[in-house]
């Protein structure tokens, strides 16, 4: 009877853990709808986002342009949740640290814009967190944008942001950490010829491994070492990057691999491996398909030719969707706590409970959506590689 | 909108970003790593068929040493069955050179017994006849004291004894 409980048990936390999270996810979209919804809140003020300060400067709410409706849902009192969480994965020019009785304290980050007249450079705490015009350009929702004369968007003017966004220096802190403890693993490994590794580098070994083996070989074949380093390097990127979006603070805090460009760039990248490693078999699938009548090729290519554009497509979205969700739903968890609050304190109190013992289950599934994904993303990087360079045609890649 | 909206910047410092990471991870992270796991694997693979081989060769050393070790026990009952042959020899021969010395020196000694019975029995006869002459000296002696009887005496001798 025991034995039957367990495997019960087994097959029951699974099913409820997929419950939940089909439930927080029908929350968050939940939340988007109070996008509009603005709910009055007495004390706490939790957005973070658009603060801001120059040169990690403190300023409070005696600040006159603190009124400029630009950030509304900043405002004393008020809370947004669809614009907190959105701003919170979104893109921003400053990094923002804390909030404290409605006191900012954040990074400013360097703007830089190319355009017609060249490349300026200068510190996003210029913009005093959208408040001010600067250089004809000023801050439109996080978002930077070109201003005419008399202040309006000119929302035609032809310019390219390549500002160290959030994103951006979070990305390059990340990677900074990365590449430092590869290259001392692969110090240690040199050090260490021929013997098991020790500490940290087991770890590390032990994940090279796991993609080498697990990702690499079965998926590839033979010709797997040619694209092993960049299936690591994809593996490593993104699984640190979806841990670094995980931790709520500096350095963390952003949604680095949440963001649909850092998506696109991998998938592209691993389109372009996929496409100029093709065979001869890989494009006579795709435009002979074989095995069929030909009158059905007018049919079977327009859909090898979309499919070979989907997988890429396939890949940006469903690393994007799946780390932004995660994001959202926790995000979601919080602003309960500040709606309910805004209800009622004590109210706020009680649901802080419950929220933050949801967020910390959560943040477990997150880690294991963060190997998860980093692994997923990985794998069919690998399975594409191997469906380009394969020999013999197999009924399963199609 | 903006969400899915991919922004250029992000996109530039991205490229930019992934492809030194990239460069040097591969060139320097990789490569590495991934030589050791190889030649860590390789020299567990050697481990593995050096000690392979090595349990081979104890069998065959061991087998080796059966063979030797049958071969020297039947060196050993060989030698042991030739030493029991010649000592089954030497006894036999010993025996039979034995048999004849006793059987010569029982010769000897019975020819030497012989040779002194005759010798004595030759000594007795003389002795015999040694006493017998003095005996019929004396009888003869006491007999021949007077005349008379020498004569018939000498008279019957000589009548016994016949000229042939």
């Amino acid at each position: 009877m025991k034995f039957n409980n367990k495997k019960i048990i087994r097959y029951l936390v699974p099913a409820f853990l997929v419950i939940l999270y089909v439930a927080f996810s029908g929350f968050n979209a939940l939340a988007q709808q109070h996008h509009t919804d603005t709910v009055t809140h007495q004390s706490i003020n939790a957005n973070e986002q658009e603060s801001g300060a120059i040169n990690v400067q403190v300023h409070g709410e005696a600040d006159p342009e603190e009124d400029v409706p630009v950030a509304p849902g900043h405002k004393e009192g008020k809370i947004d949740a669809g614009k907190l969480i959105m701003e919170h994965i979104g893109d921003a020019h400053d990094w923002h640290i804390w909030t404290y009785k409605n006191e900012h304290l954040s990074i400013p980050l360097p703007v830089i814009i190319k355009d017609h007249s060249g490349i300026k450079m200068f510190s996003s705490s210029r913009f005093h967190h959208g408040h001010a015009t600067y250089e004809g350009y000023k801050l439109e929702k996080n978002k930077l944008v070109a201003v005419n004369g008399d202040g309006s968007i000119n929302s035609n003017a032809d310019f390219y942001d390549l500002s160290i966004t959030k994103n951006v220096m979070s990305m390059f802190i990340s990677v900074l950490i990365l590449c430092w403890i590869m290259l001392t693993v692969a110090r240690q490994c040199a050090g260490n010829k021929g013997r098991a590794p020790r500490g940290f580098a087991n770890i590390v070994e032990q994940l090279v491994l796991f993609v080498r083996d697990e990702v690499a070989k079965p998926s590839i074949g033979p010709k797997y070492a040619k694209f092993l380093p960049y299936l690591l390097t994809i593996f490593f990127f993104i699984f640190i990057n979806n841990l670094f979006g995980l931790i709520p603070f500096f350095p963390g805090g952003a949604n680095v691999t949440g963001n649909i460009a850092i998506t696109m760039v991998l998938a592209v990248i691993t389109f372009i491996i996929t496409t100029v490693n093709g065979n001869k078999n890989y494009w006579g699938h795709i435009l002979l398909p074989p095995g069929v009548p030909k009158a059905l090729w007018i049919l079977l290519i327009p859909i090898e030719i979309i499919g070979m554009f989907n997988k890429p497509i396939v890949l940006m979205i469903r690393l994007f969707a799946n780390i932004t969700a995660g994001h959202i739903i926790i995000l979601g968890f919080f602003s309960l706590i500040f709606i309910f609050g805004s209800m009622s304190p004590y109210l706020g109190y009680g649901v802080s409970v419950v929220s933050v013992a949801f967020t910390v289950f959560m943040n477990f599934i997150e880690l294991l959506v963060a190997f998860l994904q980093a692994y997923v993303f990985t794998l069919l990087s690998a399975l594409y590689f191997g469906t380009a360079v394969e020999e013999h045609h197999t009924a399963e890649h199609h | 909108m903006e969400l899915v909206k991919p922004g250029i910047g992000l996109i530039f410092w991205m490229t930019i970003t992934f492809g030194i990471v990239f460069f040097i991870l591969s060139k320097f992270a990789w490569k590495p790593i991934l030589n050791a796991i190889r030649e860590r694997e390789d020299s567990i693979n050697s481990a593995l068929n050096s000690a392979e081989e090595a349990r081979v060769q104890m069998a065959a050393l061991k087998s080796d040493n059966e063979k030797l070790l049958n071969q020297a026990r039947a060196v050993r009952d060989q030698m042991l069955k030739e030493a029991n042959e010649i000592k089954e020899s030497i006894i036999a021969q010993a025996k039979k050179s034995a048999d004849e010395e006793g059987r010569k020196i029982i010769a000897k000694a019975s020819e030497s017994i012989e040779a002194a019975k005759l010798n004595a029995m030759n000594q007795l006869k003389t002795q015999v006849a040694v006493l017998s002459v003095d005996l019929a000296e004396k009888i003869l002696r006491k007999k021949m004291e007077d005349r008379t009887q020498q004569e018939a005496f000498v008279n019957e001798n000589l009548k016994s004894i016949s000229l042939n």
